[in-house]
């Protein structure tokens, strides 16, 4: 039988006092009560490892730097143990040959049982030739394992979104997973460039505690991070209230702590856990180091225009503006079109009046005649 | 025209006709005040005032804006409510915004005829007891869906800072948003269509006041009073 996760981490010289802290820091984490500590400890003892197969495609390993940075005290040694992770590329022992075989081998013992993990995605142009694992495209890996697996998880904004290289115009064609798998099987968007190893390693935990997903969102994220933005939880809202902003990087307001709104801060239309659980163990988040949010966690962040601007780009009409910039310019082309047309207007029943005064003059001559 | 009969019985005419009810003129005014308050603040929630001095605790400028935005948007929301529920128990000319005649030839020729009009291609214009058919066709399909579609990116919008669970949340910014990809491109057609209202505002007032003062009857005393005056007394295209 397989050993239990308590089992692994009681191996690796993990004492009980400071398993049951993981507990309880995870029951945090996940915002559940305090009594599902005690629950998660008993799964942890009994449940045997669920094992993934983590793949990677067209990818920066982001996601897996993160993944391995946990500040959670024991998830660096623990996490990767405790998921019987049977095959990542990239950080796995075996190599060739013997590390594609070990993908078969779960697929035959778990079918159906295993848990898909996605880093990166697939490209789909030149049937997938820009992306090639052990000698095949990587579109063919991935189907072939999403074919047999329970769900899938898509790691970053690669996986749930497509991310940098499926930005425009997107030579590769690449597509995130549930746009590249033939298969219908459920996906858990985990976004993000990277995602905040907490939240990683939450998802993860929860999944294995209490064997189903996480609640998702209609965008398939996980609501426990990702249902409320940056800027909901941002400790320089006051600001924002208060109509105090950074007008410039080098300014006053920038060295006094202002809110970026101004600077193009993505906060507000941003959907993630940075301003609670921030980065490098709660060290610090993007707008606490003085620069605006980029948004790396929304759908198609890349093609949104400047990183310093409020306004999104609109490339529509083939011309490089925003919404303002479109919009006084027709407001000046209609605002002129007033002015000429009552112009005219004022010329043409001048005109009319006269012709009037004409015809009824020339009515009166000829009675007169 | 010219005969001495019809002209008898044009004679006999109303001078003027009640045409807007109450309801319909007040929501008019009060949904003219509430997109004006709306386009103002929300020109200044998208670019912010220069910053203040000062202590965070002591100011509260965007907060007031925002609750205006906000407010203006609840008054806007159940007026349009209120105007619905109008056009379904008023008289015929407050159903003339939801309802234009789309299917009849002759509804497109009047259009045909008020474009000749404005582009001084015709010597006189219809003359009408409600809406003249282009008016009527772009108050539909520009002023009421894109006052609906702001109503409800607007909802969708407040939806996130309610959050989760809020009923803004879980009618509107639940499916509006992944509707549009992210939050990103909500806010930007939000801001885009305010826009397209600001062209239709600039062109409504211009062309009451124009049609005042140029067409047959009259436009802008109209929605203040309720009742439609004639400056001649042939028969109106649209009289019964």
């Amino acid at each position: 039988m397989t050993e239990t996760f308590y089992e692994v981490m009681r191996r690796q010289g993990i004492s009980r006092r400071s398993f049951l802290k993981y507990c309880s820091l995870t029951a945090a984490a996940l915002g559940l009560a305090p009594e599902f500590a005690g629950k998660i400890a008993h799964s942890m003892e009994t449940k045997p490892r669920i094992p993934v197969l983590w793949l990677h495609g067209l990818e920066c390993t982001c996601c897996s730097e993160s993944f391995i940075r946990s500040a959670h005290p024991l998830a660096k040694d623990v996490i990767l143990s405790m998921i019987s992770l049977d095959y990542d590329d990239t950080i796995m022992a075996a190599a060739g040959t013997q590390a594609e075989a070990i993908i078969e081998e779960t697929i035959k013992k778990y079918d159906g049982e295993f848990v898909l993990a996605i880093e990166g995605n697939a490209p789909l142009n030149q049937e997938g030739m820009s992306c090639i694992i052990a000698g095949k495209p990587f579109l063919e890996q991935l189907n072939h394992v999403a074919k047999h697996c329970k769900f899938i998880i898509s790691w970053g904004s690669c996986a749930s979104y497509g991310c940098v290289q499926a930005a425009a115009p997107n030579p590769t064609q690449a597509v995130p997973t549930h746009k590249a798998i033939k298969t219908s099987k459920p996906i858990i968007k985990v976004p993000g460039c990277p995602p905040i190893a907490e939240v990683m390693t939450a998802v993860i935990t929860y999944i294995l505690t209490f064997e189903k997903m996480p609640e998702l969102d209609r965008q398939g994220r996980p609501k426990m991070f990702y249902s409320q933005r940056i800027h909901d939880k941002c400790y320089r809202r006051p600001h924002f209230d208060a109509g105090q902003f950074v007008e410039k990087f080098d300014d006053e307001g920038a060295r006094k702590g202002y809110c970026l709104y101004k600077v193009g801060c993505k906060g507000p239309t941003t959907y993630n856990a940075c301003s609670t659980i921030r980065w490098n163990e709660g060290t610090s988040f993007p707008i606490q180091a003085g620069h605006g949010c980029i948004g790396c966690s929304e759908d198609g962040f890349w093609d949104k225009g400047s990183w310093y601007a409020r306004l999104s780009d609109i490339t529509q009409f083939g011309i490089e503006a925003n919404a303002d910039k479109v919009g006084l310019g027709a407001a000046a082309v209609v605002g002129t079109g007033i002015v000429a047309h009552a112009a005219l207007s004022a010329v043409k029943a001048a005109q009319n009046k006269n012709d009037t005064l004409q015809v009824e003059g020339s009515v009166k001559e000829q009675e007169n005649v | 025209m010219s005969t001495t009969v019809e002209k008898r019985n044009d004679m006999e005419m109303a001078p003027a006709i009640y045409v807007y009810e109450a309801p319909v003129r007040i929501w008019h005014w009060i949904n003219a005040l509430a997109i004006t308050v709306l386009a103002v603040t929300g020109y200044f929630i998208a670019s912010p005032l220069p910053t203040m001095s000062g202590e965070a605790s002591d100011h509260f400028l965007m907060g007031y804006i925002r609750f205006a935005h906000f407010a203006a948007g609840y008054v806007m929301a159940i007026g349009f409510l209120g105007r619905m529920y109008w056009a379904l128990v008023g008289n015929s000319h407050a159903r003339q915004l939801f309802f234009p005649p789309l299917f009849s030839g002759e509804f497109w020729k009047g259009v045909w005829h008020e474009i000749k009009w404005y582009l001084f291609m015709t010597k006189e214009p219809h003359k009408y007891i409600g809406h003249n058919p282009l008016a009527m066709l772009v108050m539909h399909m520009v002023f009421l869906w894109a006052s609906l579609f702001m109503i409800v990116t607007g909802f969708a919008l407040y939806g996130e800072g309610s959050g989760m669970g809020s009923w803004q949340f879980d009618m509107f910014s639940s499916w509006v948003i992944p509707l549009f990809g992210q939050s990103m491109d909500v806010h930007t057609w939000h801001h885009m269509t305010m826009y397209a209202i600001l062209l239709f505002v600039m062109i409504h007032i211009y062309l009451a006041v124009r049609e005042d003062i140029m067409s047959r009857q009259s436009m802008v005393s109209t929605m203040i009073s309720g009742w439609r005056m004639f400056k001649d007394s042939r028969p109106p295209k649209d009289g019964k």
